[in-house]
């Protein structure tokens, strides 16, 4: 993580730019992706994000930022959103939009938790529910070029039917040899379930996950407890804290 | 864009209205505290960590955590606005002041303009000395009378409450002051080179 110290140059500032709702797609029972056109998207790289600015009819602004969903190759843009009881905005993104709607939007933001095809080493990434979202634009940037250097999902859901992008997932895997998902459920699993049940601990990630001599890409996006425990378990089992990327969600993301 | 779309059927949620003068533009006011950092956080034991001022190739003061904890201290109460858009009110905080700092290693003006503070983990962000000086800015090594967690930075952090809070780094270990300003960590990855929030300055360009 060093710094590249350079001289200010000159910036052209990321303007609101007006995002159309074309299509909304249900992932789970709380989860939805708004599939959006934007005129003029200047592109973006897995793992960025966009800030998002809803106007009410009285002049009350509320801004909200959303991690993109979508890998570069694809148009529409989209982003994935899960309802936060009690908040403000994703309610109102879950449960209230509808295709012809439009918002304001700008982006794409965000420099660091960023995975390209051009990266090298093998690439992890460690979801905590809807923390998979800049992950799945990683994975499906990867599954475009496919690019077969390994990769491994690991994601912590809390049941299978909290599973964002389960089909999907599923349908990557069967197409990629060289891609593994691992799912744990984290409070109920269903009947006959064989996979991994309970939180992300140490000894999982040692058994599932690519050994530090591997040089692993990692990247880990959740709830903040989450990514505070996955993100020190990984360095307490010798990966060097540089690789290990993360992005947390905090309780007030709503 | 010239006229601001209504998004249909939304309203405000907020139970409370938080005065305006408290919320720059774009903010929401939060009462948990959320982490937000680019990495694992380092725990780091106080015995094991120690402060400096440094100015090109020399040290102009050095301090363990003992040495640090006995320095003049300073308490004060102030909202924080991260670029992610919360803002949390009336914070209270405790550290020494740079203008403390300044006076132990016995300069009267700062030597330069500009500092660049440097972070366990790697991580750095540049200030402006201006936005320091005057009770501007300080080492936090206390919040809420409590030790700093180390997701929250601990055991010690800047803190320049008026800039947008990835400007406050946390885990800090050094202060190097700079003829000429260069960009830091989030500044060298599109965020704003000065971030006050109440011009928004999030991103380059803003």
């Amino acid at each position: 993580m060093t710094a590249i110290e350079t001289l200010a140059r000159p910036a052209q500032r990321i303007a609101w730019q007006l995002a159309q709702v074309r299509g909304i797609a249900a992932e789970t029972y709380r989860v939805k992706s708004l599939m959006l056109r934007v005129a003029n998207w200047r592109g973006h790289l897995p793992g960025q994000h966009v800030d998002i600015r809803l106007t009410a009819a009285d002049g009350y602004q509320a801004q909200r930022s959303y991690s993109i969903a979508s890998p570069p190759e694809d148009e529409p843009l989209a982003l994935t959103v899960e309802r936060v009881d009690g908040g403000e905005v994703s309610p109102y993104l879950v449960d209230d939009l509808r295709a012809g709607d439009h918002f304001e939007l700008r982006g794409p933001i965000g420099g660091y938790f960023v995975w390209t095809v051009a990266t090298r080493g093998p690439l992890w990434v460690i979801a905590g529910g809807s923390g998979i979202t800049p992950l799945m634009a990683m994975l499906r940037h990867r599954a475009r070029r496919k690019l077969r250097a390994p990769a491994l999902l690991l994601y912590s859901s809390r049941s299978l039917d909290d599973v964002i992008y389960r089909e999907e997932l599923g349908a990557m895997v069967r197409a990629d040899p060289d891609l593994r998902v691992v799912h744990t459920l984290t409070r109920e699993q269903p009947e006959g379930w064989v996979g991994h049940r309970g939180r992300i601990d140490k000894a999982l990630l040692a058994e599932a996950g690519f050994p530090p001599g591997q040089n692993p890409c990692i990247y880990v996006c959740g709830a903040t407890p989450f990514v505070e425990d996955v993100s020190r378990f990984l360095v307490e089992l010798g990966h060097d804290p540089l690789t290990v990327k993360t992005e947390r969600f905090g309780p007030s993301g709503g | 864009m010239d006229e601001t779309p209504i998004s249909r059927g939304f309203r405000s949620r907020r139970l409370e209205q938080t005065p305006k003068n408290r919320v720059p533009p774009g903010q929401h006011v939060t009462t948990d505290f959320p982490v937000l950092s680019a990495g694992p956080t380092p725990q780091i034991k106080v015995e094991n960590w120690n402060f400096a001022l440094q100015l090109g190739a020399s040290l102009l003061g050095k301090w363990s955590w003992a040495e640090f904890e006995a320095l003049p201290q300073t308490t004060i109460k102030t909202d924080i606005h991260c670029v992610t858009k919360w803002s949390k009110l009336d914070t209270t905080w405790q550290g020494v002041t740079f203008d403390d700092l300044l006076k132990t290693v016995g300069l009267g003006e700062p030597p330069t303009a500009y500092v660049m503070a440097h972070c366990d983990g790697g991580y750095t962000t540049n200030v402006p000395v201006a936005d320091l000086v005057r009770g501007k800015g300080m080492i936090a090594t206390r919040y809420e009378g409590l030790p700093i967690a180390p997701a929250h930075g601990g055991p010690a952090r800047l803190l320049v409450p008026h800039l947008y809070f990835w400007k406050s780094a946390k885990w800090i270990h050094r202060l190097r002051f700079m003829e000429r300003d260069q960009r830091g960590f989030w500044e060298s990855l599109g965020y704003h080179n000065y971030g006050d929030p109440w011009k928004e300055e999030r991103y380059d360009g803003d």
